[in-house]
């Protein structure tokens, strides 16, 4: 018996050796970058984003265009050959279960990207993993503090608008024309809580007065004790920062207790998504804000393509916001890979930083201090009448070029210069 | 914030009640099918979320909200009795977690062939054109809509009062429920009352499904929330205390109107939190009979 073991012990011993010095000589030799290459495996790409929960409907979306992206990587011959592969995950809208989800997507699935997110206090907890990892991060929803020093990293790109940027715009539109007497009802959370910031910031400059703030706790299902209380504030605008089936909510009940008779409800950001999942009574006269509208293709060739492009994979649906998002998001990586010629992380850092690009929306590039995308942000109302199709939700008001100044600047977010 | 006047705080408290009457009309067939059957339903959630399924597809084959309202609660509780007949039947017995970890793990399979079968994003359900928008009611607007659902909710318990306490049927649950060894003696049928009273109570988990339906959107996942809150009102009322349920229901909601008018971001502990001080103060509810559990 012990024979036995010590016998087949010293063969593999044997064999090791004369692998290791096999891949020895392979190592030292010119052919070994063809047989790497034969070997290696698509470029990786971890999408963790809330597929089941309140934000579900945009996640979907968010997962189809970024599946788009890949695709169009894929068929224009990828990198030289090689394909790239989204890997979805569910994030479940929380912390705790994204930051396991993407530790699992860097330690178990070697990726080479992350990419995905759809909430302001998830992203951070999924940048966390990243950074520290060294892997490239491209958000793809709304957050200020992942541009600020602190939860910033080389390796941290953020293609959705912030909190900063919507809530500027839209607030520039409303204030001047609605009138200056505000209340809040707000989304207990990071997202919530930098939106009324940003509203307040750019309130300043309008002379607005804060008539109260109330907050509730993410996925609320009933509004109806906290809108009578709104209602005897007796403000001109009312404005809702929350998002995904809260907003479907929120709408729907406020609509049902008649606050939109006396009172202009406005939302920094109005979901293609949620507008369509709570139908046009709720959403009816809102104005929000958003990052991409699919109506916006007779201002942009690019717009028209990527409509074309989504259309024709998914049976001559169009797509939404969140979904351009995880486009943008998906395609501004694998740009940067193809810049590169590499998917070695400095080198595809050093090509994103110098994207120039028009990919969904008009320009954009990322600012170099703390990369957030620089882009415009279109205000737009919901439609309840004229309706060509079922995507035709929205009428864009208003857009805001993209421009650095709407961007707080590089030193109060805490990076040097 | 200042302009707390009388208006407000009445209008608040109407409020409450009238989201109580939604956590009591959801909350009886809970109390209903634990009271008789012992039977924690935790499938209670996906039952009220397929009655709100069941009435967008009725709608949208059209049928209209009047119908549906019928129709409903017909529909899933046939769902009930099949469910009661096929699953929990063979585990009577056997103690009160087997039926629990069996509707626990049926709640799960109904929200996946509900997503499914509708997909995983919601639907918007509009509210019936007769009862949208909002009517004074002397201290403040409040929706239509609301009110009707404190009506449905009324005839609904007046309804099953009436069955529990002025019928033959009615008569034999209740003794079923208190010893069904005796009744089995007298030669009832007990297995058969147990089906019923499990179909009635996911017919009013149904109805409440399509009630709630206008109020918020129909989602697969719309049960999950309102099942935890509704354990609390069996709770705090008395598992298995019709009456209490009632009356827990009522006074959920007013709590938590009134914590969300003077901290908002405390309403949705506050119900925790009575709960918590119930159990101190009477660890078997309002109206429980203690021992129930055991």
């Amino acid at each position: 018996m012990t024979k036995k073991v010590t016998k087949a012990g010293s063969i593999s011993r044997r064999r090791l050796l004369t692998t290791a010095s096999a891949g020895a000589a392979l190592a030292v030799s010119p052919f070994r970058i063809n047989l790497l290459q034969a070997e290696e495996a698509p470029i990786k790409i971890g999408f963790p984003v809330p597929l089941t929960g309140p934000y579900g409907a945009e996640a979907q979306d968010q997962v189809r265009a970024g599946q788009l992206a890949v695709a169009q990587f894929n068929d224009a011959g990828g990198l030289n050959g090689r394909k790239a592969e989204l890997v979805v995950r569910d994030d479940k809208l929380n912390p705790g279960e994204a930051a396991t989800r993407t530790l699992e997507l860097v330690e178990k699935e070697r990726v080479n990207f992350v990419v995905g997110s759809l909430s302001a206090a998830v992203q951070l907890a999924i940048n966390n993993v990243t950074k520290e990892r060294g892997v490239i991060f491209n958000s793809i929803s709304q957050s200020d503090a992942i541009n600020e020093a602190a939860d910033f990293s080389k390796y941290t790109f953020h293609e959705a608008l912030n909190p900063h940027m919507t809530s500027g715009a839209v607030g520039r539109y409303a204030f001047a024309k609605f009138g200056k007497k505000v209340a809040f009802l707000t989304a207990d959370y990071a997202y919530g809580h930098e939106m009324v910031r940003g509203f307040l910031e750019v309130g300043k400059e309008f002379n607005i007065e804060n008539l109260g703030d109330i907050r509730h706790p993410l996925g609320t299902t009933d509004f109806s004790t906290l809108l009578p209380r709104l209602q005897a504030l007796k403000p001109d605008i009312l404005c809702i920062s929350n998002f995904g089936r809260d907003q479907q909510i929120a709408l729907k009940q406020a609509t049902d207790f008649g606050i939109k008779k006396s009172i202009q409800i406005i939302a920094p950001l109005l979901s293609h998504a949620s507008r369509v999942a709570a139908g046009p009574q709720a959403f009816e006269g809102v104005v929000g804000g958003c990052s991409f509208y699919w109506g916006i293709e007779d201002k942009f060739a690019s717009t028209k393509a990527f409509n074309d492009a989504f259309r024709k994979m998914y049976d001559g649906k169009l797509p939404t916001d969140y979904g351009a998002l995880g486009y943008g998001g998906v395609r501004t990586v694998l740009e940067a890979v193809k810049g590169a010629g590499s998917v070695e992380t400095d080198k595809v850092v050093a090509a994103q930083e110098s994207l120039k690009y028009d990919y969904y929306k008009g320009p954009q590039y990322y600012r170099k201090c703390d990369h957030q995308s620089v882009q415009s942000v279109l205000v737009i109302k919901s439609k309840s009448k004229d309706m060509k199709n079922e995507s035709d939700v929205f009428e864009v008001l208003s857009t805001e070029e993209p421009n650095e100044k709407y961007l707080r600047t590089c030193e109060a977010l805490g990076h040097k210069s | 914030m200042a302009g707390l006047s009388f208006d407000l705080i009445a209008l608040q408290l109407f409020a409450g009640l009238a989201l109580g009457a939604i956590y009591v009309l959801f909350a009886i067939g809970l109390s209903l099918i634990f009271g008789m059957l012992t039977v924690v339903n935790f499938a209670h959630g996906a039952f009220y979320m397929v009655g709100a399924y069941v009435g967008l597809y009725l709608i949208s084959i059209g049928g209209n909200f009047w119908i549906c309202l019928v129709a409903v609660p017909i529909a899933i509780g046939l769902f009930g009795l099949a469910v009661e007949r096929v699953l929990i039947r063979p585990l009577y017995g056997r103690g009160i977690d087997y039926p629990l970890l069996l509707t626990f793990g049926l709640s799960y399979v109904m929200v996946e062939c509900v997503r499914i079968a509708f997909g995983k994003t919601g639907y918007p359900f509009d509210t019936p054109e007769v009862l949208q928008g909002a009517v004074d009611i002397g201290v403040g607007y409040f929706p239509l809509y609301r009110l009707f659902v404190i009506g449905a909710t009324a005839v609904v318990l007046l309804a099953l009062w009436l069955f529990l306490e002025k019928t033959s049927f009615g008569l034999i649950i209740r003794a079923g429920a208190r010893d069904p060894q005796i009744v089995r003696v007298l030669g009832v049928d007990v297995s058969r009352v147990w089906l019923i009273v499990f179909g009635i109570g996911t017919a009013i988990a149904g109805f409440a499904g399509l009630l709630a339906a206008p109020l918020q959107g129909v989602i697969p996942e719309m049960g999950g929330t309102i099942l935890a809150e509704a354990f609390v009102v069996t709770v705090v009322g008395g598992m298995g205390s019709i009456g209490g349920a009632v009356l827990a229901g009522l006074l959920v909601g007013v709590v938590v109107s009134m914590t969300s008018l003077f901290a908002p971001e405390m309403a949705k502990v506050s119900i925790f939190a009575l709960m918590a001080i119930v159990l101190i103060v009477r660890p078997q509810g309002f109206f429980g009979r203690a021992g129930l559990m055991s």
